[in-house]
């Protein structure tokens, strides 16, 4: 069964026309991420399938039923936010049973779920403190055991990481693989961070001003961009563009990514260093051909000093062709 | 900006500014309370004297007090000023947050309207009140005063109520849709208790005029049981003879309740002003 379908689904403020005939499928118990830069409608995206926003024109059908008309609470579904949106007044176990009163719950299935939660995310012993008195870290623990003990059919995620320091992001991104793991629930997740798209999907939605760029696995995404953008935006350090004549593509843009280049004395890639950056498991060289800067990528640990003249080689399969619209050329 | 808050010379002359005002703000407040404890002649022999034991006197508080209608007349400001300021608060932010958080045609032109009676005072439309209360016979009700008041205060405080609004986070009222709640529960439960200090604001600075204003109930409630304190104190000025004692013992006395409401309100308020200095 799928658990979300949308159909031509159009979303305009005004006269702006935020989401363009999105089309898409989410299966039960899949994890989808719906990724893109800011402004690209990802966020609108999942008010409307929360149900927040109208949709303008289209059709959404949560686990078979359509939702159009029905108020968010009815839906079925979650949502944690970014900026965890805790209520004040309440304390841990006060938000996290607050939905389930409105339900009119019993109070034993209440405090069975509550307790279930609140092992799962180590929340047992902050059941009783304030959000003022927690951490960043444990607010979002907080706000995602208030979406679990809902057992909704769907769960929405919009960007919950983004308030987290570099190293928390990091942990929280495992829980929450976790969490999908144990529960086996469908979630739609927001994000604009590529990496997090690439490392919690079953199945990444690219999004760019509304439309759907390509919908696939991380590795097909990866590995076979639909267009330029899609390529362009999946990948760290981000795929390298280059009039086609540098790579022997023609008169075609080209793109290659960063870990596809490699140091060959004889390479046809001649290069200048203009900035280098150790990681000590890899090295990022950042260097021009003429005026189009080149970034490299090169597993383990390099002497490389800025200024130095390279030569760069790289397979001819590892290379994609665009034609100047952005698309993809096979 | 931390330097010159920090340097004693911009300190001594700020606290020494501020003093200033204070003890000049303070002055016919102190000038009223001395005397309403001396007896009449000591009042004008040496207006600026403390009350020593040849001159004290509570004449006047006697005599206040024996005139059996102040209490009604302190109990009629007290219903005029709650009840107002409990409508002006809710229906100031009822209208406040129908305007900062729904979408809808008009919504920005409604907004001018309403904070248009910022501008136009509403004694310019004296005549037309008293037609009206006239007409639906509220006058000599502490009613027409009640409405009066909140139509008075309605405009500041939707004005400053709705920019309060707009900064609470839409995630949260969101959550609380999600989890069920109705509009009516968000609002109540989690948009007002972060919007209290805005509240406080627009309590005192609605609360003051109301308690001392002498126009409206003059024109609209004169009668005898809804004179309004500070109309009821009029009763002891009169066109000969006025009984200074009493009158300066019931303004002495009309102070202290306002004083309370604006001590229960003012921990609010500061941290109302405070709050967008700091975040």
């Amino acid at each position: 069964m799928t658990a979300l379908s949308l159909k031509n689904v159009n979303k305009f403020f005004g006269d702006v026309h935020v989401l363009k005939d999105i089309s898409l499928e989410v299966d039960e118990g899949e994890f989808v991420v719906f990724v893109g830069p800011s402004g690209c409608g990802k966020s609108t995206l999942l008010r409307v399938i929360a149900g927040l926003e109208d949709a303008t024109s289209g059709d959404i059908h949560i686990a078979g039923a359509q939702v159009n008309r029905t108020p968010p609470s009815k839906r079925g579904i979650a949502m944690v936010f970014q900026s965890y949106a805790l209520y004040p007044h309440l304390n841990v176990r006060g938000n996290m049973t607050l939905a389930l009163k409105q339900e009119g719950q019993s109070k034993a299935v209440i405090e069975g779920r509550v307790q279930k939660a609140s092992q799962m995310l180590d929340l047992g012993s902050y059941l009783d403190r304030y959000p003022a008195e927690l951490s960043g870290g444990q607010r979002q623990r907080v706000a995602i055991g208030r979406a679990i003990v809902r057992e909704p059919k769907l769960f929405l995620f919009d960007e919950p990481l983004s308030n987290l320091d570099a190293a928390l992001r990091m942990n929280t991104r495992i829980e929450i693989a976790n969490l999908h793991r144990q529960l086996g629930a469908s979630m739609i997740y927001v994000t604009h961070d590529q990496t997090e798209a690439m490392t919690l999907a079953d199945k990444i939605v690219v999004l760019r001003d509304g439309r759907v760029e390509q919908i696939g696995s991380p590795m097909e995404l990866y590995n076979n961009p639909a267009n330029q953008f899609v390529a362009g935006f999946l990948g760290s350090p981000s795929m390298n563009f280059l009039p086609g004549d540098l790579l022997n593509g023609g008169d075609h843009t080209m793109g290659i990514r960063p870990e596809d280049l490699f140091l060959a004395e004889e390479g046809p890639l001649a290069v200048r260093v203009s900035h280098v950056e150790h990681l000590g498991g890899d090295t990022n060289v950042i260097a021009h051909a003429n005026t189009h800067q080149i970034t490299a990528r090169l597993f383990g640990q390099h002497q490389v000093t800025v200024g130095e003249e390279l030569r760069l080689g790289f397979k001819p399969e590892s290379t994609y062709a665009f034609d100047q619209d952005g698309g993809r050329l096979r | 900006m931390n330097k010159a808050r920090s340097n004693p010379l911009n300190t001594v002359m700020m606290h020494g500014a501020l003093i200033l005002y204070t003890l000049i703000a303070l002055f016919p407040v102190f000038i009223i309370i001395i005397n309403s404890f001396k007896e009449r002649r000591s009042i004008f022999r040496e207006p600026l004297a403390l009350p020593n034991s040849e001159s004290f006197s509570t004449i006047g508080y006697e005599t206040v007090m024996k005139q059996g209608d102040f209490f009604l007349y302190f109990q009629n400001s007290m219903i005029v000023t709650v009840a107002t300021l409990f409508f002006v608060l809710l229906f100031g932010a009822m209208a406040a947050y129908a305007l900062s958080e729904y979408r809808f045609k008009g919504n920005l032109l409604m907004g001018l309207y309403l904070a248009l009676g910022i501008m136009i005072p509403i004694r310019i439309g004296t005549v037309a009140i008293l037609d009206m209360m006239v007409a639906t016979g509220l006058v000599n009700t502490l009613w027409a005063l009640i409405l009066v008041y909140t139509a008075q205060g309605l405009p500041l405080a939707v004005f400053i109520l709705s920019e309060f609004m707009r900064q609470v986070s839409d995630d949260l009222k969101n959550a609380g849709r999600i989890d069920g709640l109705s509009e009516y529960t968000i609002f109540f439960r989690l948009v007002v208790p972060l919007v209290r200090p805005a509240m406080a604001t627009v309590a005192v600075f609605n609360m003051i005029p109301i308690w001392n204003d002498l126009w409206f109930p003059l024109i609209l409630a004169p009668a005898e049981e809804t004179k309004t304190l500070t109309l009821g104190s009029q009763v002891f000025i009169g066109q000969f003879v006025t009984d200074w004692n009493a009158v300066l013992s019931a303004l002495s006395m009309a102070i202290l309740p306002v004083l309370v409401l604006y001590v229960i309100f003012s921990r609010q308020l500061i941290r109302g002003i405070t709050s967008g200095a700091v975040k």
